[in-house]
């Protein structure tokens, strides 16, 4: 179908057996590859050549391939998701590339997100957090009409603003202290913007703080990697609204 | 067998009340003893886990996914429905359900579709309470949208982005409920068998994707919750984890597959760019709130910057066509629109593959600016895929497969003919018919998920006792060694062609033969290529890498081993049904302006399938359709 001109690349990239196994870079080549194969469907062309060999294709997690449920994750050329602005990896073409490029790719590095295998690594830390507070505690059923409550626009936009994140975990990939502020941060400041949250905010808020520090994540110093890493440009204001939302509880 | 569907007669109005009052309930003290698998936790799964949890029974949840947050549900872009008429603009509960009932080209049961319509509010008020950031105009009320289909505005949304604040709620709910204890979540594991203990469901067998594990789990109910079957064409808007498998492997223990040649083929989707593709984007089907679908009229236009093709040479081919709904004609009527205009040779794009929709008119009459904030997000997607800015040109689009209205036949409690096996959301075939309307799929998830199951549940286990099987059962053992030695098998084939290759072929047969438009000829050459090609996986497949590992071309091998055999049935339920409606167009039968022309007399059923055993025939079961509320009529949008 298509007649564009291809590229050839090469691959560096991180294979590492199992969780207790020491990891190192395997070089691959990518042939034929165009500027709209996306940088997955590039990997998979590298992986199809693997199996053909005899050879274990390179893991890497990845699922609905449009940005959105953020499955996809990966450190390429130093960048969690590759640098361009706003993109998941899985949303990268290989139209930001040119021929004879060498690429890095590794999988995400923070403590608490140890690898798995290759390019997997278990990310179940955010779920942590989320489960010691990142939701009201309404019960199904017993609830009030949707307009009984009114929230003023840019109280919904801000809300809908945090609530974009993804859980993906470039954020803390990319944080030099490997913080998970910027994810925990935008749920906080989602339920606390809104009228719904508000009862049980200064729990909610100590809850997800210590369950981030449990977890291994460090702590944020105003380096904003974060921001620029992630793929849904979650803004790092939701982090100051945690740290007052924070404070606020501590004398509650 | 005459299959009977339990739903309760009356006055359609009090069904759904009148059977919540009709089922039994287990006692609050009594709830605790129960445990439930629940496979599955996107909207409807992850919804129910939640739901059941609270109320008090053992949850025990599962997802292939590292995250219940990551189901495809979070993928549902434009918005939910509900019959809250707020608009006031005449929409009623009884609306919706005709709409639904008529949208689904009268092949849905009345008592289910009613029931959707009915708990349609509760969903918005109770995602509402979970803090989903819904769209609000400047006075602080929820704002609308309108879908195709309907005539009124009566869809909720977050931006470009429902699903996944529905599925972000559902998903704090269920987190809430694995912090209380009532739910252990078990993530990264893969369904591979149905256990059935004298007749019963009683459990599973999974595979712990990172450790190659196969693990037993015993419960006294099971749901399925595990989304649809659309990945039988390779190329689909589903993600790529997608597959027919749990639903496969329940088919093969006894659970009727009922109307897999349902399929849904969304109109706006992005067109294919290359063979290497992995997948296609949809773009929310709200763009045809303010985006005109046309092709140029002359074919020597074609070439042509869309730019430069004056006014009067364009087709506007669905306000031609449809004039009182326009662009917001239902999906199955769009994309056969999209598909005739592009055989015509008038198709725009690579291949000739594709029509326009184009903003410009909208622009123009709300600025630019608006358009950004209602789909700003959808058009900088548009533009990462294929580097071209549709605020300056028009989009270009081409129908793709996006959802299965067909799935694993349940009775009006969600339950299954397997007793014990009850199946929810996209897995089932109750209320789409044979065409789901946007802004439809997100509405049924959490209906059955939140305010379904949590009855109907009850009125089942209230009849068995707890705990009467657990995994030390012979029937556990028997599936773990059956799954293993299956396994063994994929793994020791060793032959040329990959997992992918099988599955491009047969995504291409069932596409070609089996897509936007089928015939008795094109399904049977299908029923005869793809046999041969699931002969041939089974000799020449390569799957790579150890079973005891983490091993995603293992996990694809299986997904694809189940797609060969799912496609054949597919396409015998496709061949069976002579007759168009929905999303099902058999192109020996359509009216002579080329609409589905459907055939009350003899197909008026659920078609449901029951597994006779490898290499015997299916046979097939009806459930014939009644319509007391909603008379059979031609279904016209014109």
């Amino acid at each position: 179908m298509s007649d564009h001109k291809t590229m050839t690349l090469t691959l560096n990239v991180w294979r590492q057996k199992g969780p207790n196994d020491p990891g190192k870079f395997e070089t691959y080549t990518a042939k034929g590859i165009t500027e709209h194969h996306s940088f997955l469907e590039m990997i998979d062309v590298v992986n199809e050549d693997l199996i053909k060999s005899g050879k274990e294709p390179i893991v890497f997690d990845h699922d609905c391939r449009e940005g959105i449920c953020g499955m996809c994750s990966q450190v390429i050329n130093g960048v969690p998701h590759g640098g361009q602005e706003r993109t998941t990896v899985c949303q990268l073409h290989m139209r930001k590339f040119k021929d004879g490029d060498t690429i890095f790719i590794e999988p995400w590095r923070a403590t608490a997100f140890p690898i798995i295998k290759d390019l997997v690594v278990d990310r179940s830390a955010y779920d942590t957090i989320i489960q010691a507070g990142g939701y009201t505690s309404c019960h199904t059923g017993g609830v009030p009409d949707g307009n009984a409550l009114l929230i003023p626009k840019p109280d919904a936009d801000y809300a809908m603003d945090a609530a974009e994140c993804i859980g993906c975990g470039a954020c803390a990939a990319a944080c030099p202290n490997s913080s998970a502020m910027l994810f925990t941060s935008a749920k906080v400041a989602q339920l606390a913007a809104l009228p719904q949250g508000k009862p049980e905010a200064a729990k909610r808020v100590t809850a997800m703080v210590d369950a981030m520090k449990e977890c291994g994540f460090g702590n944020c110093s105003n380096h904003y990697e974060c921001q620029a890493a992630c793929p849904k440009g979650i803004n790092v204001k939701f982090i100051a609204k945690l740290n007052r939302e924070y404070l606020k509880a501590q004398f509650k | 067998m005459i299959l009977d569907g339990k739903c309760p007669t009356g006055p359609i109005e009090k069904t759904w009340d009148k059977h919540r009052f009709d089922l039994k309930l287990v006692n609050p003290a009594n709830k605790r003893k129960y445990t439930v698998i629940m496979v599955g936790t996107g909207l409807a799964g992850g919804a129910a886990a939640a739901s059941l949890g609270e109320l008090g029974y053992n949850v025990m949840a599962f997802c292939y996914q590292d995250s219940p947050r990551r189901a495809h549900s979070i993928a549902a872009q434009g918005g939910i429905n509900a019959a809250k008429a707020y608009p006031n603009d005449g929409d009623s509960i009884y609306r919706l359900f005709y709409d639904t009932i008529k949208g689904g080209d009268f092949r849905a049961r009345e008592a289910d579709v009613w029931r959707l319509a009915q708990v349609s509010n509760n969903i918005i008020d109770q995602c509402v309470a979970q803090g989903v950031p819904f769209a609000r105009d400047y006075a602080g009320y929820l704002d609308n949208r309108s879908f195709g289909g309907a005539q009124v505005s009566r869809t909720f949304y977050a931006r470009g982005q429902t699903g996944q604040q529905l599925l972000l709620g559902a998903y704090s709910a269920l987190s809430r409920q694995i912090k209380a204890g009532t739910v252990k979540m078990y993530n990264r594991r893969e369904m591979l068998d149905l256990v059935v203990v004298d007749g019963v469901a009683k459990g599973i067998t999974c595979r712990n994707l990172i450790t190659g594990e196969l693990e037993s789990y015993a419960a006294d109910a099971v749901c399925l919750a595990t989304g649809g079957y659309v990945n039988v064409f390779y190329l689909s808007t589903n993600a790529m984890g997608c597959s027919v498998t749990a639903n496969w492997k329940a088919y093969k223990k006894g659970a009727f597959f009922a109307n897999p040649c349902y399929t849904q083929i969304h109109p706006t989707c992005i067109p294919q760019a290359g063979d290497y593709q992995s997948k296609l984007t949809l773009m929310s089907e709200s763009l045809r709130n303010d985006g005109r679908c046309w092709v140029p009229k002359k074919k020597e236009d074609l070439g042509k910057h869309p730019n430069e093709i004056a006014e009067e040479d364009r087709d506007y081919y669905l306000e031609r066509k449809y004039p009182s709904f326009g662009n917001l004609a239902p999906r199955d009527i769009a994309s056969r629109a999209a598909k005739e205009q592009c055989d015509d040779g008038r198709g725009v794009g690579p291949g000739g593959r594709g029509v326009y929709l184009d903003f410009s008119t909208a622009i123009k009459r709300v600025g630019e600016n608006t358009i950004k904030e209602r789909y700003g997000n959808l058009f900088e997607m548009y533009e990462k895929i294929t580097d071209e800015n549709a605020y300056k040109r028009p989009m270009r689009m081409y129908p793709a497969p996006h959802y299965s209205m067909g799935g694993l036949w349940v009775d009006y409690n969600l339950m299954s003919n397997i007793p014990g096996l009850f199946v929810l959301g996209e897995a089932n075939f109750s209320v789409h018919g044979a065409n789901r309307l946007g802004a439809s799929a997100l509405m049924q998830g959490l209906a059955d998920g939140y305010f379904v199951i949590p009855y109907t549940i009850g009125g089942y286990l209230a009849t068995v006792k707890p705990g009467t099987v657990t995994t030390e059962n012979p029937e556990f053992k028997k599936s773990v060694e059956d799954v293993k030695n299956y396994r063994d098998k994929l793994l020791s084939i060793n032959g040329k062609k990959t997992v992918s290759e099988f599955m491009r072929e047969l995504g291409g047969l069932m596409w070609e033969n089996c897509g936007m438009a089928r015939s008795k000829e094109s399904l049977e050459e299908n029923l005869k290529k793809i046999p041969a090609l699931r002969e041939e996986f089974w000799k020449n497949v390569k799957v790579t890498g150890a079973g005891a590992d983490l091993n995603q071309d293992l996990e694809n091998a299986g997904r694809t081993a189940d797609f060969l055999e799912f496609g054949e049935l597919l396409c015998r339920d496709a061949h069976h049904r002579n007759e168009s409606c929905g999303g099902h167009f058999r192109v020996e039968f359509q009216t002579s302006d080329g609409e589905a022309q459907r055939d009350d007399e003899n197909y008026c059923y659920v078609g449901a399938w029951e597994f006779k055993g490898a290499g015997k025939d299916p046979e097939l079961h009806k459930e014939p359709l009644r319509f007391e509320n909603v008379h059979l009529a031609v279904r016209s949008y014109k």
